[in-house]
């Protein structure tokens, strides 16, 4: 708890600044992410991501030091090679985009993991640290690691600002976007470009094997809660914010403990109870609306039921199950739920006999014949279909016929008397 | 003689070496209303594309009104197939037609009332005013197709080029949309339409282009629309040329010496 507290009161300046570098890292990768989601190049992503190590073992090398100037270099020049080389794959062989970038993924990061063994075994003092970039350290960024990536994450922040309709356009419709006369191939390279520096700029606090997750998953997670395109990139954002200072979080309380796992998990949890619950698309408000409308469905068969049996029956009020079930063949389980439903809204009565409608019940159950009559009578005498069809047909419609489209209805087939089964059309 | 809209000379362009347009020659005049007609695979809207240089020229030279592509962009715009684009896209159809006005603006400059007030008036010229701020996943293929069309009419150019317009959608959308062609021709744009159905180009257009991979006709649709060049574009492919492409095909070598 206490660790908790230290944390969140950011008095240690340390932890101030893991946080706010952790937040920008956030900005920029989401950002750049939701524009690589909507390319459909979320493969891309984990291509760079993994095609950087390599090129963070090589200046390591070359140049001796931790500085993360450095290695960013060497990143970015193996994370632009890896796409360069998916590009050339694609263009100049029968093989598709897909097989191209596991190919180069996978022969990159091997070379990747081959470089970083042959530093760990030349015993190099300076190497301690350097297996953080697989997986990520956050707590163990020095304050100047953390403003280098503050100042990547700033720099690809203003462009996607500076470019924002440009981007949104080529995102949308590219080939249009080059017939409009916007420079197309520099925009995309730009935006590769931005993808290469957001990996680069988070192996350090989350790691390249991770750092793709940290572009798409806030991106997959927002899709599900908006369609508009500022709104996404902003819930993104608040997504990969909330996952890196968790993982942040996690890193500081046990420094065992690698950051990247955990910023990833906790963004795979908000983008599972995205498609889970978010409304409207999510799986579980999807079922309920489905389950809402087969009940209003269930309800509204009985009501119409009853509505023929007081037809059939003049005088008589209350029916039995077996007096409906004979009517329209429902099973159990159904008509007791149906019931209680409907005696709960006060539609139906129930007595020791049997149902009968209350007058709110009787409107409606008129209501519902009303509408399927007229629908065949719309079907037989607009549309020219046989009498003999129509009745399926509106066993559907009648559910979700508005007054409006009732009205017109009316209108249109001039306040018809008789269905086409010679039944009375009732008012 | 006045300079023609388009001329489009000795055009070949091909598809992984397989030639999808060969050697083609034509002109059109400015003010007409066209159609570029001809069978699945003839190659229409490779034609139209080349003409915004979206396609690469394997041979040949493509003029708009006596000029580069890359001169008169301004005057250009494009309709592209309702199905090239992804509908879910985050986007509303009011974001959708103010996309027709960033190549006007160029980089770095914002979108302004004033555009604003144009694509209004570019909905309302296909009857999409009540939908501007509907999300474009929940259009119909008709009003899909609208929103693209008052797009490119945001774009205010001269010259129109239209994939497919009328494929897919419902019979109010078709009238809108030919209503308005006909009122774009009456203010002197010039119109190029890619459509597939013989019998309704008749009706629709006043110059007909047949293609099936070579040109077979162009010029006013009274010369046009005779048995011998219809039964030429649509009865099956001439088989030396098909024969000949897909031989240029497997042997992977362009159709011209350069």
């Amino acid at each position: 708890m206490q660790t908790f507290i230290d944390f969140i009161s950011l008095n240690d300046p340390n932890v101030l600044f893991v946080v706010i570098g952790m937040i920008l890292l956030g900005i920029s990768s989401a950002t750049i992410g939701t524009f690589a989601f909507l390319q459909k190049r979320a493969l891309t992503g984990d291509a760079i991501a993994h095609s950087v190590l390599p090129g963070v073992c090589l200046a390591f090398i070359l140049f001796d030091t931790r500085n993360l100037w450095v290695l960013l270099g060497g990143a970015f020049v193996t994370g632009w090679l890896s796409i360069v080389c998916v590009d050339i794959i694609t263009k100049h062989s029968k093989l598709k985009a897909d097989t191209a970038i596991g190919l180069v993924l996978s022969v990159f990061f091997g070379v990747g993991i081959l470089l970083l063994t042959f530093i760990q075994q030349s015993g190099n003092a300076a190497q301690s640290g350097l297996n953080n970039f697989l997986f990520g350290k956050a707590a163990a960024m020095h304050p100047d690691d953390i403003k280098t990536m503050g100042i990547v994450s700033l720099l690809i922040i203003i462009i996607v600002l500076t470019f924002f309709k440009e981007f949104k356009l080529l995102s949308f419709d590219p080939a249009y976007a080059k017939s409009t006369g916007l420079p197309v191939t520099v925009l995309q390279l730009l935006l590769t470009t931005l993808t290469v520096l957001a990996v680069a700029a988070g192996i350090q606090a989350v790691g390249v094997v991770l750092m793709a997750a940290m572009l798409i998953t806030p991106a997959a997670a927002a899709k599900y809660w908006t369609n508009n395109l500022r709104k996404m990139i902003f819930l993104s954002i608040l997504f990969a914010v909330a996952g890196s200072v968790i993982g942040a979080y996690v890193s500081y309380t046990d420094n065992k403990m690698p950051t990247g796992p955990w910023v990833v998990m906790m963004i795979s949890c908000i983008a599972v109870l995205s498609i889970l619950f978010a409304p409207k698309k999510g799986i579980i408000p999807k079922y309920i609306i489905r389950k809402k409308y087969v009940n209003k469905m269930l309800r509204e068969n009985i009501l119409k039921e009853l509505y023929h049996l007081e037809e059939k029956n003049p005088g008589k009020k209350i029916f039995s199950i077996h007096d409906i079930t004979s009517e329209r063949a429902m099973k159990s389980s159904d008509y007791k739920l149906g019931f209680r439903m409907l005696t709960r809204k006060h539609l139906v009565n129930k007595v020791v006999t049997g149902y009968g409608l209350t007058n709110e019940g009787q409107v409606e159950g008129k209501r519902i014949t009303r509408i399927h009559r007229l629908w065949e009578m719309y079907l037989t005498q607009q549309l020219q279909i046989q009498g003999d069809h129509v009745h399926e047909d509106a066993e559907g419609i009648e559910h979700i016929i508005t007054p409006e489209i009732e009205r017109k209805l009316i209108e249109l087939l001039d306040k018809p008397e008789k269905d086409p089964h010679e039944k009375i059309i009732p008012y | 003689m006045q300079i023609p809209a388009i001329e489009v000379h000795d055009v070949t362009v091909s598809y992984n070496r397989k030639p999808a347009l060969w050697g083609i020659d034509f002109a059109v005049p400015e003010g007409k209303l066209v159609g570029i007609i001809g069978p699945n695979g003839a190659g229409k809207s490779t034609m139209i594309k080349a003409m915004m240089d979206l396609n690469k020229l394997d041979s040949g030279y493509i003029k708009l009104f006596g000029k580069d592509i890359q001169d008169v962009r301004d005057r250009v715009a494009y309709v592209p197939q309702r199905g090239s684009v992804d509908w879910d896209f985050p986007a509303s159809v009011l974001d959708v037609v103010l996309m027709g006005r960033y190549g006007k603006k160029g980089l770095f400059k914002r979108i302004q009332k004033s555009d604003k007030e144009m694509a209004l008036a570019c909905l309302e010229k296909v009857n999409m005013l009540p939908y501007i701020n509907r999300q474009i996943s929940q259009l119909s293929g008709g009003q899909q197709q609208r929103v693209f069309i008052a797009r490119s009419l945001a774009q205010e150019a001269d010259l129109y080029f239209m994939d497919e317009p009328f494929a897919g959608i419902d019979a109010t959308t078709e009238k809108t949309i030919f209503d308005l062609l006909l009122k774009m021709r009456a203010e002197g744009k010039t119109i190029l339409v890619v459509h597939h159905d013989l019998q309704s180009a008749y009706l629709y257009f006043d110059w007909i282009i047949l293609l099936n991979t070579q040109l077979i006709a162009s010029g006013p649709k009274e010369e046009i629309f005779v048995p011998e060049y219809l039964q030429k574009t649509y009865g099956g492919k001439i088989d030396l040329l098909t024969k000949v492409g897909e031989m240029l095909g497997e042997l992977q070598v362009p159709p011209r010496e350069k």
